[in-house]
């Protein structure tokens, strides 16, 4: 108890950062929830790649620790580029390869389920695997800081030093730590924008409360939902590059762990509610730093689970309800 | 012929909902489909916008073939629906759900879209004065003054109507078929399903008889009003 009141600063600014990369994450699953009524299992998959797209981008352009502002700021704009486009990319496929085929014969929701329990595990083991797949080209040689150890933590070059800009209880709130913080939720109230003020989060509103009202309004729902496989897509890269600046590193597997985390917190906001994806992300981020403290770090992810159950208990449809529809200001 | 329906068959898995519908609207008509529940009326109505797959049969929109156009692409032609059940968007707000209504159409940023906004209100007073509230908080007869609305703000050639007064308190039934009559007198065609058969067909010129999933008589309003048989299936024998 001591340790939580000795270190609650510290313990807040960190759950604060982790859990606003929760809430990106999460805005995936509840956006495509929404719409399909269907839990993306390949989501995590999706913020994966695009972390490797961050990594990557950086190292072809030889990123390294003490550019100058100008080149830092050049880096850091190119890992979100890269990751929001790779992991827009990849959604966009999940939804052509693994769920419209299926939609279009009408097949049943635990079908969908399935398919995208497979498309999660093919897509980890596909980048867990790269240096053999490199190989198979030929190209192993050719690409080999890029696919060696494929098993193993890729490390993001350190192409930002944390900078304490002011200090609480002792604890050195850092740049990166406000970027996160700041930038995430700046992501979120665009997308919230987005939602309901365009033509297009519109449609997309529409399609989530009454698919058939939508088409009779000239609503087309296939675009929709690339539309939404895309946002949830690009929101995911973004946080990828959140995580890269705060954690640093990433690996095949980050994405499991990661990825029931983020959907847990989309549950525990209210699954398909845009603002319950952003409140639960950072309830779940703060209390699991708030429980380590509590009963220790080992006990991080038991602390997630547990609040989840019994905010669920007492809140079945999380803190604030279901629906996109109700997501509006 | 504003839209012909020749031959049409829709099938639930192996139910045939519909067999072998045929049917015209003319342009400037009423045209009423009455029957039982379960004959097929609703059917026939998400058919037309494209919301299910025709087996056999064709539908023909203003000389175009349109049996198997996505329903998304059919408000741009000009068919607009308030569905049964009305449909409003629960979580929108009146005025969004009134915007949705423009969404398919070319000139939805222009002026047109404001003068329809007041052709709306005019028809629908109520609607204004809740312009703000969620549609979900309305009453039903609010909802459904809402849905005719929003179908409305497409500017629509064909209006289909499936069960406005569904539901609605006798006055407020009265005050709709004025509605429908005095939009269809503004230029709209309109396809109108009821079960208010005494009503319905006292407003519209011609009318359909749907049973079982067939149509079994068909004229105008007036003359089915008249006859004996039709007075006594659906108008509750006296009228
Ligand atoms: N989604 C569906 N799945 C299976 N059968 C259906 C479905 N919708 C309608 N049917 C069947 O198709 C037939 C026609 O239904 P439809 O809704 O068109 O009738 P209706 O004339 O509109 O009736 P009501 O006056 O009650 O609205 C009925 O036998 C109905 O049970
Ligand atoms: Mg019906």
């Amino acid at each position: 108890m001591q340790f939580l009141i000795d270190n609650f600063a510290a313990l807040t600014v960190t759950g604060l950062a982790i859990g606003a990369v929760y809430s990106l994450i999460a805005l995936g699953y509840t956006f495509v929830y929404g719409v399909l009524r269907l839990i993306n299992f390949a989501h995590s998959e999706v913020f994966m790649y695009g972390s490797f797209a961050a990594v990557w981008v950086v190292m072809v352009i030889g990123g390294h620790p003490g550019g100058s502002i100008g080149q830092v700021i050049f880096w850091v704009a190119l890992m979100f580029v890269a990751a929001m486009a790779m992991s827009g990319l990849v959604a966009v496929l999940i939804e052509r390869v693994a769920y419209r085929p299926l939609r279009k014969r009408n097949a049943p929701p635990l079908i969908a389920l399935i398919s995208a329990i497979g498309a999660s595990f093919v897509l980890s083991e596909t980048m867990g695997l790269r240096e053999k797949i490199a190989g198979w080209f030929g190209l192993d040689d050719t690409l080999r800081p890029y696919v060696n150890n494929s098993r193993n933590n890729v490390p993001l070059p350190s192409i930002i030093k944390p900078q304490g800009v002011f200090s609480i209880q002792g604890y050195e709130v850092t740049n990166v730590d406000i970027f996160v913080i700041v930038g995430a939720i700046a992501m979120m109230i665009m997308l919230d924008q987005f939602v309901s003020r365009s033509r297009l989060g519109r449609g997309i509103r529409a399609v989530a409360m009454d698919p058939e009202a939508a088409a009779l309004m000239g609503v087309n729902r296939d675009r929709v939902i690339r539309v939404t496989f895309l946002v949830g897509g690009v929101m995911a890269g973004a946080a990828a590059v959140f995580y890269l600046l705060k954690i640093g590193s990433t690996r095949y597997d980050v994405g499991f762990i990661l990825g029931v985390k983020a959907f847990t917190a989309a549950v525990l906001g209210g699954i398909g509610n845009l603002r319950g994806a952003l409140l639960g992300g950072i309830v779940l981020g703060l209390a699991e730093n708030y429980g380590s403290a509590l009963v220790g770090t080992e006990w991080k992810d038991v602390v997630a689970f547990v609040l989840l159950v019994v905010i669920l208990l007492f809140r079945p449809t999380g803190l604030l309800g279901e629906s996109l529809g109700k997501a509006r200001a | 012929m504003l839209l012909e329906v020749k031959g049409l068959c829709v099938n639930y898995g192996r139910i045939e909902a519909i067999r072998d519908i045929s049917f015209t609207v003319e342009e400037g008509e009423i045209v009423t489909l009455i029957g039982a529940n379960g004959a097929g009326k609703t059917t026939t109505m998400k058919t037309i916008s494209g919301l299910r797959p025709v087996r056999a049969g064709t539908v023909t929109f203003n000389g175009e073939d349109i049996t198997h156009m996505p329903s998304h692409e059919r408000p741009v032609l000009g068919i607009s629906q308030s569905p049964e059940g009305r449909g409003c968007f629960i979580g929108m707000s009146v005025m969004e759900n009134l915007e949705m209504g423009t969404y398919a159409r070319a000139d939805r940023k222009s002026k047109a879209v404001k003068d329809d906004l007041d052709r709306v209100f005019e028809l629908f007073p109520r609607l204004k004065e809740r312009t703000n509230q969620a549609a979900g908080s309305m009453s039903g007869g609010e909802q459904q003054m809402l849905a005719m609305g929003r179908a409305l703000m497409a500017k629509p050639k064909l209006l289909l109507l499936d069960e406005p007064s569904m539901g609605l308190a006798p006055k407020l039934i009265k005050q709709i078929f004025d509605i429908v009559t005095e939009i269809n007198s503004q230029g709209t065609t309109v396809l109108l399903v009821e079960q208010n058969a005494a009503q319905a067909l006292k407003r519209s010129h011609r009318a359909y008889i749907l049973e079982t999933g067939e149509i079994v008589r068909e004229g105008t309003g007036m003359a089915l009003a008249a006859d004996p048989a039709v007075k006594a299936a659906y108008l509750g024998g006296d009228v």
